[in-house]
């Protein structure tokens, strides 16, 4: 088991002739993800690392039966495309773009629930099975399968914790992640309650940061779950009132502090890193 | 980007929110002449920073001459920081009461959200929950007169100045939608006799749909350093310890600043060097890191859609073309690692695969074992 994406996902790549759907197309082949078509309306009949361009996401579904995309179109036109992929019958759909406008993002969110589509992202590394399917930007070799479930809102600090975790030989189920805007398709406590009701996911590791409510929201949800949580949590040392480069990294007043996130996640029972290599011991532990 | 007082105000009144009669005035004999059409005003100016009354940013004056005057004391000012350039000369209200108006983007539900309040003039976050009125609006629809009359009631308003205010309501939500904003705010919405007035207003437009959005005057916020990185697509906030940090994606910049700080080391500063930075923006990123003048460099990559390679690349070019005078000190894991490892290897520099070795590195090459 795996959650949102498996061995049976066949993805579609919108924007696969550009430069980041070139390389990433070759990196999840190289993964083993079923890559079974890419959309460029304009280069249709070509061929990229051997997978069939199409012109528009309802080929790709008709023809090549694809049930997943992962969109690497530029912002602007991340909007056109998500509307594209829901409309064509797409039930997973992976944004990676940043910088997407947010009132675009609340617009595909809205569609995507009215047709009962899971979003990952936008501005997020994607998700990752290992061993299963991969859909998105990241490093294929820091992974390996496992119990642990991992979430993350940001994309470079999840890899550093499954780089930790599989160094210390403990593998991952699926590695969700939620992406850094303000406005996403899956945040903490979704991706929380897929892992809860996965049979293979023994640990859940729950990768934070400053700024916003989520993770104290998240605290909420834990308090009822069956399985330990491990979070890891980023922005210990950043001053106050300083955006730290997400929309939501920015600490006002007493919201959103790195101790408010703590205080919050120890109170519902999750054991909390502020250092990276601190992870693994605690998944460790908890796994018993 | 956040948007003056003047511009926030003149695009309400646009979308038909009725704001006092006001001037704008770079010269205090043009805050003069501004008085004399106006009458009785108030001299405000024209910074993105809270709380300028108290600090002195505005003041009333009955009389032209007093105008000029007091815009002679503002235009010029420090005010926390921005030098007052402009004055917005404003007519005096004389306001019986204040309420609170805001649509905003709500996380939690991913849709807009009003805030509204019986008791305005203050800080949102100052008023007791149980006063304020919140409801999501569905994007797709939009916010509609129900909403709006909905919104009204529950603030206790009837008649007149509920149609008002739902009137306000509506037309601000255009305002909303047409610049792609953050956040729009009538702060206080005065009750001025039986009429509705949006007394002070902010508008801040999503720097992501600034495309959409040519026309807009520019308004530049932050330090000097600050502008120019932003300018260079990078995130960048100055702090003020001496090692210079650069990491790609701002979580992972925010780690390496708490890794960094566990051994002892003072950031000097966050930069983000961004999700797939390729070679010319990475090296534009490390000269900025050495125009502050730091004792020493870290940079932390784990490479995703940022290829390692591109980054030793980018490394190797700024040393080999200005030099890089204070000790640096890299981790380099991720896509393409092995070859960007060799590369820097082959031009005499050592990279960690370990974030923490890198770190205490760092620090005792900033100030010497036993820092």
């Amino acid at each position: 088991m795996a959650v949102i994406i498996d061995e049976n996902t066949r993805v579609v790549v919108q924007g696969i002739t550009g430069n980041q759907g070139s390389f990433h197309t070759g990196q999840m082949l190289a993964f083993g993800t079923r890559v079974v078509a890419g959309v460029n309306f304009d280069k249709a009949g070509q061929e990229v690392h051997g997978v069939p361009v199409v012109a528009t996401v309802h080929e790709a579904v008709e023809k090549y039966g694809a049930n997943a995309s992962v969109v690497f179109v530029p912002a602007p036109f991340a909007k056109d495309a998500a509307f594209e992929a829901i409309d064509a019958g797409i039930k997973v759909l992976v944004l990676i773009p940043e910088h997407i406008p947010t009132q675009d993002a609340m617009e595909i969110m809205v569609l995507a629930q009215r047709h009962g589509v899971r979003v990952i992202g936008p501005n997020c590394f994607g998700i990752i099975s290992p061993g299963k399917c991969k859909m998105g930007i990241m490093p294929n070799h820091i992974y390996k399968p496992g119990p642990v479930g991992i979430v993350a809102r940001s994309g470079t600090l999840s890899y550093e914790i499954a780089y930790n975790l599989t160094r210390a030989g403990l593998g991952q189920t699926t590695v969700i992640g939620m992406g850094g805007d303000r406005v996403i398709g899956t945040n903490f406590v979704e991706a929380l309650k897929l892992f809860e009701a996965d049979p293979e996911t023994k640990v859940v590791v729950m990768v934070g940061e400053i700024g916003g409510i989520q993770e104290e929201v998240a605290a909420e949800y834990i308090k009822t779950m069956s399985k330990p949580v491990v979070a890891f949590l980023a922005g210990k040392a950043a001053p106050p009132g300083k955006r730290m480069g997400h929309a939501g990294a920015i600490i006002e007043g007493n919201r959103g502090t790195f101790q408010s996130k703590v205080d919050a996640l120890t109170a519902a029972g999750a054991s909390v890193a502020s250092l990276p290599w601190e992870v693994p011991e605690l998944v460790r532990q908890r796994l018993g | 980007m956040k948007l003056y007082e003047y511009l926030a105000k003149s695009f309400l009144a646009e979308a038909g929110v009725p704001t006092p009669k006001g001037r704008l005035a770079t010269t205090p004999e043009e805050a003069e002449a501004a008085a004399r059409e106006i009458g009785p005003c108030a001299v405000k100016a024209q910074v993105l920073v809270g709380g300028r009354g108290k600090a002195g940013g505005i003041k009333l004056a009955s009389t032209p001459e007093e105008a000029r005057q007091r815009a002679a004391e503002i235009l010029g000012m420090n005010l926390k920081g921005y030098v007052v350039e402009k004055v917005w000369v404003e007519q005096q209200l004389n306001i019986d009461r204040e309420l609170y108006l805001s649509i905003t983007v709500d996380g939690q539900t991913r849709q807009p959200l009003v805030i509204a309040s019986a008791h305005g003039g203050v800080n949102i976050e100052e008023v007791p929950e149980e006063h304020i009125v919140k409801r999501n609006v569905d994007i797709t629809t939009g916010l509609l007169p129900f909403h709006a009359r909905e919104v009204a009631r529950r603030l206790g308003l009837s008649g007149s100045l509920a149609k008002q205010f739902a009137q306000i309501l509506t037309n601000m939500y255009t305002v909303f939608r047409r610049y792609d904003a953050e956040l729009v705010e009538i702060n206080p919405l005065a009750v001025v006799g039986d009429r509705l007035v949006a007394a002070d207003s902010r508008l801040n437009v999503e720097d992501d749909a600034l495309f959409r959005h040519p026309d807009l005057p520019k308004v530049e916020e932050g330090t000097e350093l600050e502008r120019k990185v932003k300018a260079a697509g990078l995130a960048f906030v100055q702090l003020d310890g001496d090692i210079a940090v650069m990491a790609n994606g701002a979580g992972m910049a925010m780690g390496t600043l708490d890794v960094l700080s566990h051994y002892g080391g003072r950031p000097a500063n966050f930069l983000d060097a961004g999700g797939g930075a390729s070679v010319e923006p990475t090296a534009q990123a490390i000269r900025f890191l050495l125009e502050t003048r730091p004792k020493a460099i870290l940079i932390n990559i784990f490479g995703g859609i940022t290829r390692c390679d591109d980054v030793a690349r980018a490394i190797i070019q700024v040393k080999q073309s200005e030099g890089i005078p204070v000790p640096l000190v890299v981790r380099l894991v991720g896509t393409n690692d092995e070859e960007g490892r060799r590369l820097l290897a082959e031009a005499g520099i050592h990279a960690y695969t370990d974030m923490g070795e890198a770190a205490r590195a760092v620090v005792e090459a900033a100030y010497g074992k036993g820092a």
